[in-house]
């Protein structure tokens, strides 16, 4: 005797957030039934494990019948096929776009591409995660990604009216959007420190300040590049190392303030010329698109480690950073306020987020 | 020239992709009604089109607009080669036919296409215009309202019941016509939905006619079914109660149904029909009360008195004599004219006369609870009817005397459970004790019904689902010889099933079922015989013996320990069921539990205690039942029975399981309620399988299929599943090619069960889920999407179908129920009938999910369109829902499947009781605009 078929409809569709969660994680059914198991479900239930089985093999029909709706999202609440209550639908949304963050490491800021999509077995190896999640992942980033490409307006907010994800969430994939699109480099042996939440914190810093849109008047246009007329005036803050004068003036300036105020003075007095350097050239260099990518790897080599090796707190950080960037207003030669404070303000917060172990 | 229907196109949504170069769409809409056809204009290059269309006005008869449904076909222009169809909807505008139901459908429908499913959904306005129609002649019948609901709906009160109406229409069947040979698998689907949608109509609108002539304005309790006879045809047929109702003024206070007392009185006798074993006695005896005599006059002019209603007006049933049953096995190539319904007719026409002499010979006048079903394998049909045989009330049948409301005090609350028939001339030998409740008239021991539990009948502890399953092997033959087989086999599974259900009502110490439902199906080689009821302790009814075993050699003592612990299992069980189902009654305690007396010397003490007259032995020796109670165990069948008595494994707790339409005992029910479908089929690989192996497999499976839906439903507990409708079919095999063994394919079950949550402390915890889920809607995402007040709805819609706006309009939640009622809410409007039928079909069932995932789609897809059918209508639920066929076939081999669906009910407006009152509705649809599903999550 065999189950040639078994199925079990509902009206208003029930859903277990466990047995989905297990389907997102890529589980097959027969894992899937054992991780239940384990997990004990059938305590206090004279149910077997057959009955288990076709619960989740039912439940696993509903999710992949319902998977075509969550590809977007707004479908899902005007459609007729499934009546799922509201909060449900939120859940099934946020719980579908959601992503590991040991998985997103691996293709932040790389194309997304079938190149890439092709190589997702090695991630799903390395990660542990399983290659259908990983696909199930890779696909989201790329559908959110073909979806904003084109919308005008904000970047957050256009994610979140289309996939109505959380604010959250949305913020999560504006940042792999970000890195997607600007293809910064995230994957060299240095940048292995980072995590995926220290990224989002600067694609979110670089998104708000350094894009098109991101100042007021420009709300109509596209948030996912960098605005190409202040890398340009980037340009302009060479002179803070070019100039001697302008270089020794700043630095006095900035010993000034600091000294006393902490023990690493004498090593960032010393390794002044030095840092400036690298930040002022790291600006300078991003209007070629392909430094662009270095971004992040130049700030981990150029300034964080230099840093790092001279056992700066991060509270040395953030007082060194302050007034290195406050001391260039008092400059009387150094004509580029707006865009230093706007450089400045981005790389600030994104060298304190990236500054730990 | 009576009627003008209008249909207006406005906007279509997640239309698919038809032109793969573009990945878009250029849609049009072709409306069709009878032979007239309008077209709106292409909208190029959308998946989501605006067409607006100007009203599109056919001019037809109303028996046409009776007949036929509005057709839409959504079509994807093409400039260069024939136009391609996306899929139809049907609109049934019976509906907007009555002044009383809907006067619009608006909405969004599922564009369907039987090879495809649902293909995005389309947003369409219908209106009728109908003319006053002064001539004498007519054909139509429009203004008569239609229920599936068996009992008097909630919001009419009976004026007047005029009894059975029943008619039926035959065609060829499209699939079976030659010119299916060279159409496409999607052109003959289509032909035959629209077959058969056409011929409910014409059903409908005959039957109709019918109540018009009695005077009456509404059939009750409607109950339409298919018959797909094959090469001989397609049978659709319907029986009813027409009824004339009066509208209840809203705001009328409906608590009558407490105030008087009807009496229920059966006795535990399946009347079989094959004319076997049972002699029909003499009209019943000397009791001849002046209630007899009207209620014969005016049940006589009837031919048939039979009622369709399970559940009835206060004071309409005042005795019911006990189940009767009748079944004939036909041959379905002799039929002589295949196209005309005179020989159904025929065949019909003589089950009915047979229940009705069955009725008779009870002592009854009427048969009330009344359904008639086949079942077909290959050319063998057998036809089955049932009801329970009842004494009536006459004022309902006769016109004038009937707002003299609660005037009839004879019916005491006592007078429940006493004899309809004469005690001296019994059609059957039964066991007659005086009332438990009024200690004067006689009542039975046992009592079997098919109608739903009255409500003022005393019951004590809870009720349960009671079930016998049976199966029988048969030779495989042809024609005449496999119906000779058949119709020997079935007063042995009659009886078989009867004995089980009496065991299983005693194991569980009961005495009465309700619901009783026997389903026998055909197979080729096998008989499988269901039968549901719902059991519970009445208290008039005297208390149900213990069952006892007995060997009938008693030799050696490890047999005769054998039997004791039997025995006592049996006896832990009965005490065990006592404590679950909470049975106490008062005076039976000590003799039931344990008792070493065997069973026929305790029933005797039993009445001698109760009474003393002269006819009592007379009555033990007739008591023809005894071998129910007492088993043998040396007998095979007696062996089966304790096993399946001992197998049945006791429901969770906080699970209360029934077929009935309220759970007997357990009156604290909470709003939250979830219908659902579930459907199973196994392949038996063994061939040889023994009667006895293959009734423990298909206990086995029901069973497990129960064990399955109290782990689905694990979450919702306390939780009572009510409505749980088995049906059971053994699909043919000439599809599957025959291997070494032939593989035999039953089929259980497809069930359609409604789910309620209940409780008895939980009550506020439903609230709180409820003020939770209001919560989640200020979220962003959530759209306002569940009404419970239908009044803004109508609105809001109209609103948003003059905007025609793409997305984002909100879906009415629409619940679903196989009960008459919802819980805790108050229906305030009839919409009318949903009758529809759907057929899909699969070239690619793997691509699809296999047999599986085809099927789950397709329920899926089915519960859709009837929501949306309901919410263009402006309801907010269906009731009475059931899905009346589901006939599924496959070939593995080619890839592919197909699948027939038909599912009833009826579309209403519901408000719940909490808020109708005081606040008016505007307001009270913000407040509890998501309450509606959510006690179901």
């Amino acid at each position: 005797m065999s189950v040639e078929l078994d199925v079990f409809v509902v009206n208003t569709t029930i859903m277990d957030e466990e047995v989905y969660q297990l389907w997102l994680d890529g589980y097959t059914v027969n894992d899937a039934v054992k991780v239940r198991m384990e997990g004990g479900v059938l305590e206090g239930c004279e149910a077997s494990a057959e009955v288990l089985h076709s619960d989740t093999m039912d439940q696993y029909r509903t999710f992949q019948m319902c998977e075509r709706l969550l590809h977007s999202p707004v479908k899902l609440a005007n459609q007729l096929l499934f009546q799922i209550p509201p909060h449900r639908q939120v859940m099934l949304i946020e719980r579908y776009y959601a992503f590991d963050s040991v998985f997103v490491r691996e293709v932040l800021g790389k194309k997304l591409s079938k190149g890439t999509k092709k190589d997702l077995d090695d991630v799903s190896a390395k990660t542990g995660v399983t290659l259908k999640s990983c696909r199930r992942q890779f696909d989201n980033f790329k559908r959110v990604f073909k979806v904003v490409e084109e919308l005008k307006g904000p970047l957050v907010e256009n994610i979140r009216q289309h996939f109505l994800l959380s604010d959250k969430l949305a913020r999560d994939y504006a940042a792999i959007v970000f890195f997607a699109n600007n293809r910064f480099e995230t994957g060299k042996k240095k940048l292995h420190y980072l995590t995926f939440q220290d990224f989002a914190f600067c694609a979110g810093q670089l998104i708000s300040n350094w894009t098109v849109g991101a100042l007021d008047n420009m709300v109509e246009d596209m948030d996912v590049d960098l605005e190409k007329e202040f890398l340009q005036d980037l340009k302009e803050l060479k002179i803070l190392i070019t100039d001697r004068d302008l270089l020794d003036q700043h630095k006095s300036l900035v010993c000034t303030a600091l000294r006393g105020k902490t023990k690493a003075f004498n090593e960032m007095e010393a390794n002044f010329k030095n840092l400036s350097r690298g930040l002022v050239n790291i600006a300078a260099k991003l209007t070629n698109t392909k430094e662009v990518r270095d971004f992040f790897i130049d700030l981990v080599e150029k300034f964080i480690e230099p840093c790092r090796s001279d056992k700066w707190t991060a509270g040395d950080m953030r007082l060194y950073l302050t007034h290195y960037t406050n001391s260039a207003h008092v400059l009387d030669t150094f004509k580029h306020q707006v865009v230093w404070d706007r450089y400045m303000g981005v790389i600030k917060s994104c060298i304190l987020k990236m500054y730990h172990d | 020239m009576p009627g003008k229907l209008k249909a207006k196109i406005v906007a279509g949504r997640h239309l698919p992709v038809m032109d793969r170069a573009s990945d878009l769409t250029d849609a049009f809409v072709e409306v069709k009604f009878g032979n007239t056809t309008f077209k709106t204009d292409v909208y190029p290059k959308s998946l989501n089109p605006q067409w607006n269309s100007e009203w599109f006005k056919f001019e037809v008869d109303d028996e046409d607009l009776q007949d036929e449904p509005l057709q839409i076909t959504v079509l994807d222009h093409d400039t260069y080669s024939a136009n391609d169809a996306i899929g139809k909807v049907y609109i049934d505008i019976d509906p907007l036919l009555s002044s009383e139901a809907a006067t619009v459908i608006s909405g969004w429908f599922p564009i369907y296409d039987t090879i495809h499913g649902i293909r995005g959904e389309i947003n369409v306005l219908v209106k009728v215009d109908l003319f006053n129609d002064l001539n004498r002649f007519r054909q139509s019948s429009c203004g008569v309202k239609f229920f599936c609901t068996t009992s008097i709906p909630r919001c009419y009160r009976a004026a007047l019941v005029h009894g059975f109406v029943e008619e039926l229409v035959v065609n060829e069947d499209p699939e079976y016509q030659w010119i299916d040979r060279i159409r496409t698998p999607r052109a003959s689907n289509e032909a035959r939905q629209r077959l058969i949608s056409l011929m409910s109509g014409e059903l409908q609108r005959k039957i109709g006619l019918k109540v018009l002539e009695m005077g009456g304005n509404a059939v009750v309790g409607y109950l339409q079914c298919f018959d797909l006879e094959g090469e001989s045809g397609l049978v659709v047929r319907a029986i009813g109660t027409a009824c004339t109702l009066d509208k209840l003024i809203p705001g009328t206070v409906l608590n009558e149904c407490m105030c008087v007392c009807v009496c229920v009185c059966c006795c535990s006798l399946i009347l079989s029909g094959m004319g076997s074993g049972i002699s029909v006695g003499k009209e019943a005896g000397p009791l001849k009360t002046l209630l007899r005599q009207q209620a014969q006059s005016a049940l006589e002019q009837r031919e048939f008195p039979f009622f369709t209603l399970t559940c009835f007006p206060p004071g309409f049933l005042v005795h019911i004599g006990g189940v009767v049953s009748a079944r004939s096995v036909k041959l379905l190539d002799r039929i002589h004219n295949p196209d005309e319904p005179e020989t159904r007719d025929a065949w019909w026409e003589e089950i009915r006369q047979e229940i009705k002499s069955h009725a008779k010979a009870l002592g009854c006048h009427a048969v009330v609870g009344y359904s008639e079903s086949t079942t077909i394998c290959e050319e063998v049909c057998i036809l089955s009817a049932s009801g329970t045989a009842a004494m009536l009330n006459p004022r309902f049948m006769r016109e004038g005397c009937l707002d003299a409301g609660g005037s009839d005090q004879r019916l005491s609350r006592c007078g429940f459970c006493h004899i309809p028939y004469d005690e001296f001339n019994m059609p059957f030998p039964a066991q007659l004790t005086y009332c438990y409740h009024c200690r004067r008239q006689k009542v039975p021991d046992v009592l079997f019904t098919t109608i739903d539990l009255p409500a003022e009948a005393a019951v004590t502890g809870k009720g349960c689902l009671i079930q016998a399953r049976l199966c029988r092997t048969k030779k495989k033959a042809q024609g005449e010889v496999n119906a000779t087989a058949i119709s020997n086999l079935l007063p042995f599974m009659e009886y078989e099933l009867h004995t089980q259900l009496m065991n299983k009502l005693k194991l569980r110490c009961m005495n009465a079922l309700f619901g009783l439902r026997i389903q026998i199906s055909v197979g080729e080689n096998m008989l499988l015989g269901l039968a549901s009821a719902t059991g519970v302790y009445l208290s008039a009814l005297p208390a149900p013996g213990g069952i006892q075993i007995a060997g009938k050699t008693p030799s050696d003592l490890s047999y005769d320990q054998h039997i004791s612990t039997m025995q006592k299992r049996i006896n832990d069980t009965i005490v065990m069921n006592k404590e679950l189902y909470n049975i106490h009654p008062p005076e039976c305690i000590e003799e039931v539990v344990g008792s070493p007396i065997p069973d026929r010397q305790r029933s005797r003490l039993f009445r001698s205690t109760s009474e003393s007259s002269d006819e009592l032995s007379e009555l033990d020796l007739s008591h023809g039942k005894k071998d129910a109670f007492v088993l043998e165990i040396d007998d095979t069948d007696a062996v089966e029975d304790i096993q399946s008595l001992l197998t049945d494994a006791p429901m969770p707790a906080g699970f209360y399981s029934c077929n009935t339409e309220v759970m007997p005992g357990i009156y604290n029910w909470t709003s939250g309620l979830q219908m659902f479908t579930s459907v199973r089929v196994y392949r038996l690989n063994n061939a040889n399988l023994t009667n006895q192996g293959l009734n423990k497999i298909f206990t086995d499976l029901c069973e497990n299929l129960l064990k399955s839906l109290y782990f689905k439903l694990r979450s919702m507990i306390p939780c009572c599943l009510c409505h749980l409708n088995f049906t059971v079919a053994v699909p043919e095999e000439e599809l599957i090619q025959v291997r070494r063994h032939t593989p035999k394919n039953t089929s259980p079950i497809l069930s359609i069960f409604p789910r309620n949550i209940l409780n008895e402390e939980q009550l506020q915890f439903s609230m709180e889920l409820c003020g939770e889920s209001t919560s989640s809607n200020n979220q962003p995402t959530a759209k306002a999407s569940e009404r419970c007040s239908p009044l803004p709805e109508v609105r809001s819609r109209s609103l948003r179908s003059t905007r025609s706006l793409p997305c984002g309009a909100p879906v009415t939640v629409v619940k679903m129920t196989p009960l008459s009622f919802l819980p805790m809410t108050r229906i305030v409007k009839y919409l009318g009938i949903i009758n529809m039928f759907f057929i899909r079909e699969t070239t690619s069932l793997r691509e699809e999910g296999g047999v599986s995932g085809f099927l789950h789609s397709f329920i899926a897809e089915v519960f859709a369109m009837v929501r949306a059918h309901v919410a263009a209508l402006g309801g907010n639920a269906v009731v009475s829902y059931s899905m009346k066929e589901c006939v599924f076939m496959e070939n593995p081999n080619k890839n592919q499947a197909q699948c027939l669906i038909n599912v009833s009910g009826d579309a209403v407006i519901f408000v719940r009781e909490s808020d109708q009152e005081a606040i008016p509705p505007l307001i009270t649809s913000g407040q509890t605009s998501t309450t509606g599903a959510d006690g179901t999550t």
